[in-house]
């Protein structure tokens, strides 16, 4: 059966939306149309992908409007008269049709501290409980497919928070080695809220409702690293023994003294930083908020929108490539 | 745009960024060498990820009978003694180390209850083995050596101020023609996807990392990217393959839907407790025990469900035989008429295990099968059958160092791209310890290479501007060949003619038309830029794709017998006398592939004694077991 479909097209420069009429055979995906695209009709279509099972992460994209992998996308999910609108992902530049330049995730993952081996415990002689392994295990599924870093709304169309901000990917990772029994770093908390720009997050559990593999991003990596950074941030005890054990230290390197309010911090423009959610007294985050019928908070697409989208709603401009 | 590739200068560029070419990349950069790393695709998504069972090394952590010789004895039955014995020997050896390491580079294993790596039960392995993450451990691996790597750049960026400073990743880079200096490798001329330029790596030593060849058939579990290259660089650079009539077709690959036709059911369902039943419900596998087996299967279903509580007391399930043997007998049921509707045979685990440890033993395929096919594997059987999945020949290469052998100096290989490891056939978990064991080895040579070397070998500007050329032709001609044709065109004939069973007439059918592919694949046109041209990247790796096939067709025609991943219905039976032979092939000065026949090295004494006499005889020749 022949299906109607609407391709982005183009590079930096700008392009638009391509309509097509493609085969569809049952069972297939939105992959297997775009491969039947470059077989038939446009060999010069470029997209991305490798395993076609969904463990590789590499064929992402926006299909009517939603961050999908292609590969998992399957064409009965739409109905029979349904125009299929794929755009590349938006937060990354474009390269060509639907490739993105994904470069920004690569330099993000140089600027996370590796696992730091425990010293003295030789090659052979790691020893772990499976329960401990398995917390981190959670996130070492991830598959890069990036959809989570797209969808993030602190940096989708705001170009200017990426060099703060690591992304829903990279929290995962610090939580990741955070919670590892054997790494040898104990300031991972403090990493992803100084460096990372934990404080950005917001926690609309976008990037949780995205993710391929089911990562439970927001509950079980963002949150839990939000408080510990609490507890161990604004704890008057820790706080008062770091004045006195630390001030030298401080006062020779010129510093102040860390906030007492959640990131409303001011970056070095001068520029202010998106706030944190309000913390309750005991220092940790409004159990309201999470019990809300709106799970997380506000959608970035905002509240009154169902996706996916009616393909005229689709008005897809990807930004200036300055 | 510009003709003159960009220079980059390198002491070892490692060509592929699977589990082998990052394990030796680390190496090579431990040794102090500058490493460029080219990756076909984005760092990190190597086809290694799609390994879900695990690495085999015995550890002996679920079985303290477990050592290195028992492994060595499960590799060279599994690979019907046509193995390198030395690279089986090393292989069994040092693979737990290997693993070991990989755990102080921040991977994550399952565990035993005593808090050690877990390992899990695997077809062809006496004891279990197979040191495991749920079903995701290729991911594991690719994800702990890229992390490793980054974290040795993070070292570099503190001591130089540039992260890529000692050791640098070339993404989305395709390496299309190796660069000597008479017999010695001097680079690697290629180009980058993502802008279309033309790149020219100077370096004295070159690890060829580039995995298999699955591309070249219909239904196969590999990705676009496994499309011989690392073959046929080796070939034209003067290397020569070795084995390439075998290839493995993964039993069970998905049948349904036809999006996923060919992609991977893992073998843990099997090793788990999943059961392969005909369409008529019957247990079929028990049929199927070939003769040099029979000693270690169960007869009876019964003892076969005792097996996975008690296995020291019963016999194997005949399910978990290796995979030449069930890819064969699921090929036999199919043929008579025995099939799943799709064409395939049934696998059910959800009769075997309760829902709950369904989900937690196989997540991925669990989700695998509800999200690509919609299929609960909790509730209701799998339809499978095999698929291409592993190609055990490979470059010919020295045990020790995996340096090429031929006339070429200054290339090694590793990896998939390796052959003589498995011998005629790769035991599921075997290959993630090899590109490990033999990654690492690679690295370490290729590093040595270089020490030894008085002086660095120049590229030659003629072969710069023969290679350019090359690259650039299919977007010159005007019109042409489409080359996605071709490569159906290709894929069938490879599929048909040269597939798990073959046939005199047919392989030399498919050399015939083979050859005219190869005719038309010099015309081959693509429209479109440079830029990220998916067609003029499939036209490039359609020459290699088509010499790699004509090496397997023209060695599974000479090779008249059957054994592991090569079956002639017109030589059922194994033959001693081709035990003791290796299919060498080359390309000679006219770009043809010329073939001949090698011994096989002949195993140690205190090798040879590791098996029983008996075993050996089923296998060997009497002049062997005289000399012995």
């Amino acid at each position: 059966m022949k299906r109607h479909f609407r391709v982005w097209r183009g590079d930096s420069s700008g392009g638009d939306l391509e309509d097509f009429d493609v085969e569809v055979n049952e069972g297939e995906v939105v992959l297997d149309v775009i491969h039947r695209l470059q077989a038939t009709q446009t060999p010069d279509l470029a997209c991305r992908w490798n395993c076609k099972a969904g463990k590789c992460g590499s064929c992402s994209m926006e299909i009517n409007g939603m961050p999908r992998l292609g590969c998992m996308t399957r064409m009965s999910t739409f109905t029979a008269d349904e125009t299929v609108t794929i755009t590349p992902l938006r937060t990354f530049p474009v390269i060509r049709d639907l490739v993105t330049d994904v470069s920004f995730n690569y330099e993000k993952a140089r600027e996370t501290p590796a696992f730091a081996p425990p010293a003295g415990v030789a090659p052979g002689e790691y020893r772990m409980q499976q329960v401990d392994v398995e917390r981190s295990q959670e996130f070492r599924k991830c598959i890069e497919c990036f959809l989570c870093q797209n969808t993030c709304h602190v940096v989708r169309d705001h170009e200017e928070n990426k060099e703060a901000f690591a992304g829903p990917r990279f929290f995962i990772r610090a939580a990741e080695l955070d919670m590892h029994p054997l790494d040898a770093r104990t300031d991972r908390k403090q990493h992803a809220q100084q460096g990372q720009g934990l404080g950005f997050c917001n926690i609309t559990k976008c990037c949780t409702e995205v993710c391929p593999e089911h990562i439970k991003i927001t509950d079980n990596a963002i949150i839990p690293m939000k408080e510990r950074v609490v507890d161990r941030r604004y704890d008057p005890l820790v706080r008062l023994g770091r004045k006195i054990f630390r001030r030298d230290q401080l006062e020779a390197a010129g510093e102040s003294v860390p906030r007492a309010t959640p990131a409303t911090a001011e970056t070095p423009s001068g520029r202010r930083l998106p706030e944190s959610p309000a913390l309750g007294p005991d220092g940790r985050l409004d159990i309201a908020e999470l019990s809300a019928p709106i799970q997380g908070g506000p959608s970035p697409f905002g509240e009154d929108i169902t996706f996916p989208l009616p393909p005229e709603r689709v008005t897809y401009h990807h930004p200036d490539p300055s | 745009m510009t003709t003159t590739p960009t220079r980059h200068l390198y002491d070892v560029v490692v060509i592929g960024a699977g589990g082998a070419g990052l394990r030796a990349a680390i190496e090579a950069r431990l040794a102090g060498k500058k490493t460029a790393i080219i990756s076909k695709s984005l760092f990190g998504k190597a086809h290694t990820v799609m390994a879900e069972g695990g690495a085999a090394a015995a550890m002996g952590n679920a079985n303290s009978r477990d050592n290195w010789m028992v492994h060595f004895r499960d590799t060279m039955r599994g690979g019907k003694f046509l193995n390198n014995f030395r690279m089986a020997e090393l292989h069994a050896k040092e693979a737990p180390e290997r693993i070991w390491e990989l755990e102080t580079y921040g991977a994550l294993f399952d565990r035993t209850k005593d808090g050690k790596i877990s390992q899990r039960n695997f077809g062809g392995h006496e004891y279990p083995r197979l040191a495991h993450v749920g079903d995701r451990t290729g991911l594991e691996l690719i994800r702990t050596l890229q992390q490793k790597i980054v974290s040795l750049q993070q070292e570099d960026f503190a001591a130089t101020g540039s992260y890529d400073a000692r050791i640098r990743v070339f993404q989305e880079t395709t390496i299309t023609e190796l660069m000597l200096d008479g017999d010695r490798v001097a680079g690697a001329f290629g180009y980058d996807r993502e802008s279309g330029d033309l790149l020219l790596f100077e370096a004295p030593a070159v690890v060829l990392a580039t995995g298999g060849v699955g591309r070249s058939y219909k239904v196969t579990s590999n990705s676009w990217e496994y499309t011989g290259d690392g073959h046929a660089l080796a070939l034209r650079a003067g290397a020569t393959l070795i084995n390439m009539e075998f290839l493995q077709f993964h039993p069970t690959g998905m049948v349904w839907p036809p999006s996923v036709k060919g992609i991977l059911v893992t073998e843990s369902v099997r090793g788990d407790g999943g059961v392969l039943r005909n369409s008529e419900g019957k247990r079929f596998m028990f049929e199927y025990v070939p003769d040099v087996f029979r000693k270690q299967y169960a007869e009876t279903e019964e003892e076969a469900d005792r097996w996975y509580t008690d296995p020291d007391d019963n016999r194997r399930p005949p399910e978990l035989l290796p995979r030449d043997e069930v890819a064969r007998a699921i090929n036999s049921e199919v043929k008579a008429g025995r099939g799943s509707p799709a064409g395939g045979v049934f696998l059910d685990i959800s009769t075997r295990l309760p829902a709950e440890q369904i989900i937690r033993r196989l997540p991925s395929m669990h989700h695998q099968f509800k999200e690509l096919a919609d299929v609960d594997i909790t509730k209701e059987p799998m339809e499978v059958g095999p698929t291409c999945h592993y190609v055990m020949g490979g470059v010919e290469v020295d045990p020790d160092s995996g340096a090429a052998f031929g006339s070429v100096q200054g290339l090694f290989a590793a990896g998939e791209v390796s052959g003589g490891m498995h011998g005629s056939n790769r035991l599921g978990g075997n290959s993630l310890s090899d590109l490990l064991v033999f990654g690492k080895r690679a690295g370490e040579h290729a590093a040595a290479y270089l020490d030894a070397l008085p002086s660095r070998p120049k590229v030659s500007r003629v072969d710069v501007a023969a290679a350019t050329e090359v690259a650039l032709a299919p977007l010159a001609r005007a019109d042409g060949e489409n080359p996605y044709t071709l490569q159906q065109d290709l894929q069938a004939v490879m599929g048909d003619l040269v597939g798990i069973i073959r046939r005199e007439g047919e392989l030399s059918d498919a050399l015939k038309r083979l050859h005219e592919i190869r005719l038309r694949v010099a015309t081959v046109a693509v429209g479109g830029g440079r830029r990220y041209n998916p067609g003029w990247h499939l036209a490039l790796d359609l020459r290699n794709m088509l010499v790699v096939s004509e090496c397997t067709a023209k060695a599974a025609l000479e090779r008249e017998e059957s054994r592991g991943g090569h079956t002639r219905e017109d030589f059922p039976k194994m033959s001693p006398q081709w035990r003791r032979v290796n299919l060498v092939c080359s390309l000679d000065e006219g770009g043809q592939v010329h073939l001949e026949r090698k011994p096989v090295p002949a195993m140690r004494p205190e090798l040879f004694d590791l098996f029983e006499r008996s075993e050996l005889a089923k296998y060997l020749t009497d002049e062997e077991l005289g000399e012995e």
